[in-house]
């Protein structure tokens, strides 16, 4: 059966593009372009896996949508994702367990994400 | 109230004793930066003992007498020097020659009392000091403010550039490897996606440029009577062709001129800003009104447009850098985000202000107020660039 994914971000190109490259690759998506939209979707597709944007309206709405899928399902593992420099700022890619486990996400992918890399992550994260 | 700790550093006791005793309920209040200084006063009666002190919690101000039994004055300084403490040094001494001056000024030492000295010669002493110190951190304070707003900005602005871009090499990617197989249609929607980020990003650049013209303040500012009837038909005349494709009608309410003394380059972005985004933000045959009415002091600029309104909530943050609202209405749109931050900060300069009305459904109203003749300096220089 086909794996589900359920992707959040404020930016509907990056929803489509992504949602059309992971359909093409055999995923099954549904795609939310706000927190509140997420975690509808949430309930409704239920999905093996989120992929969660950052920054969206707010600053930290990836934290919080994060934060309440691990409060309702906490076995669907959480990528986030964001576009912010890790130069100039969160360096994602280095953050510690401790880090990790406060944020409650599983997985970090700097954007733009390549689709072999985030198709990667998905398979490290969900089983079978 | 803030705390300075000081150190006195003498050798004779009487010293030590008359300089905590003048300074224990002395406070200084330093104007500029609007705080009141009290004194925490510890001593030492050797260079020696005072740089023990030193290296447990180093002191704000240290009184240090140059000819003591061991160590110098001027030793004491170079070693302080050495251990790379910023603290801010008075020496005290006898031997008040000019050469003595000069070497501990050389060495870092702020001021020189000779002595002996009245408690009131001290205390006018340690004012200067305080003032200094307070002033000092405050301008520290202020830069490390101004940094990180920069950092902020430049973060914020990383993200406003890669994803545009990113959104734009994943269609080319998906168009490329023809992910979609035959469905030409579905590629052309791309395609116009494609056109819409990249030319927000376009647009983007536009507005820092602009952004940066006027916060950089090293351009000078042409100040000099202009007439905001000529730039607002400029502004109207700019969107008309894209109006007239949507059947927008833009209406500008003035007869006579409204002359105020300003740069007429930013006073046309103002208007360019405002029209363009009553526009932009307008629906299909809907109406722009642009109400110009000034008195002796004040110019309103007011631009209306029947769009899609926004909610308390947008309101509130919408002169902020890269604010954009986002909504199925807006999707579509290219913006940078910078355009009405832009715009506060022209009116800033002007003495003025935002504001805007609305209501969800119906449109808004912007509004901005300019003073006429606002006094005509660089942005950056004399008091107005920091109201």
């Amino acid at each position: 059966m086909a794996k589900r994914i359920l992707l959040v971000d404020d930016d509907v190109d990056y929803l489509a593009t992504l949602q059309v490259q992971l359909e093409a690759s055999g995923y099954e998506v549904t795609s939310a372009d706000s927190v509140d939209k997420g975690l509808e979707a949430l309930e409704q597709c239920q999905p093996d896996i989120a992929v969660v944007d950052l920054m969206m309206q707010e600053q930290d709405d990836g934290f919080r949508l994060c934060y309440h899928i691990k409060k309702k399902t906490p076995t669907v593992p959480v990528i986030m994702v964001t576009a912010v420099m890790s130069e100039t700022g969160f360096d994602f890619g280095a953050a510690t367990e401790e880090e990790r486990r406060w944020i409650k996400a599983d997985g970090f992918l700097a954007k733009p994400v390549r689709l072999e890399q985030l198709i990667r992550e998905v398979e490290r994260l969900v089983e079978g | 109230m803030d705390t300075l700790r000081v150190l006195v550093v003498d050798d004779e006791l009487g010293i030590r004793h008359s300089v905590s005793r003048a300074l224990r309920d002395f406070t200084v209040v330093v104007p500029d930066v609007d705080v009141e200084v009290g004194f925490a006063v510890d001593s030492a009666a050797s260079g020696e003992e005072a740089l023990e002190k030193i290296d447990e919690q180093a002191p704000d101000v240290l009184l240090l007498d140059h000819q003591m039994g061991g160590m110098t004055g001027i030793e004491v300084i170079e070693q302080i020097a050495a251990r790379e403490l910023s603290i801010l040094t008075v020496m005290i001494t006898a031997f008040a020659t000019i050469s003595t001056a000069v070497r501990a000024t050389k060495s870092g030492a702020f001021d020189f009392v000779p002595k002996p000295f009245t408690p009131a010669e001290l205390k006018e002493t340690v004012r200067k000091a305080a003032a200094h110190l307070m002033t000092q951190r405050r301008a520290r304070q202020m830069a490390e403010e101004k940094r990180r707003v920069r950092f902020e900005f430049i973060r914020v602005l990383g993200h406003e550039l890669k994803a545009p871009l990113g959104a734009v090499e994943s269609y080319l990617t998906i168009i490329k490897n023809r992910t979609l197989g035959n469905e030409l249609d579905a590629y052309d929607q791309m395609i116009d996606r494609c056109l819409i980020r990249t030319e927000g990003m376009g647009k983007l650049i536009l507005d820092l440029l602009d952004m940066t013209r006027i916060e950089s303040g090293q351009k000078v500012r042409e100040v000099r009577e202009i007439n905001v009837l000529t730039l607002a038909r400029s502004a109207v005349e700019n969107v008309a062709p894209v109006a007239a494709d949507r059947g927008i009608e833009v209406i500008l309410h003035c007869e006579e001129d409204v002359l105020m003394l300003g740069d007429e380059g930013e006073i046309q972005i103002v208007l360019n800003n405002l029209v363009s985004n009553a526009v932009k933000y307008n629906r299909d045959g809907g109406r722009v009104d642009v109400r110009l009415n000034c008195d002796t002091e004040i110019v309103d600029i007011a631009v209306s447009d029947t769009g899609f309104g926004l909610s308390s909530e947008d309101r509130s943050r919408l002169f902020n850098d890269f604010v954009r609202i986002k909504s199925e209405n807006t999707r579509d749109i290219a913006g940078s985000g910078l355009g009405l931050s832009i715009v506060k900060k022209i009116s800033d300069l002007y003495e003025g202000s935002c504001s805007v009305t609305s209501e969800l459904g119906v449109g808004s109203t912007f509004s901005v107020s300019l003073n006429r003749g606002v006094s005509l300096e660089n942005p950056n220089n004399g008091s107005r660039g920091d109201k």
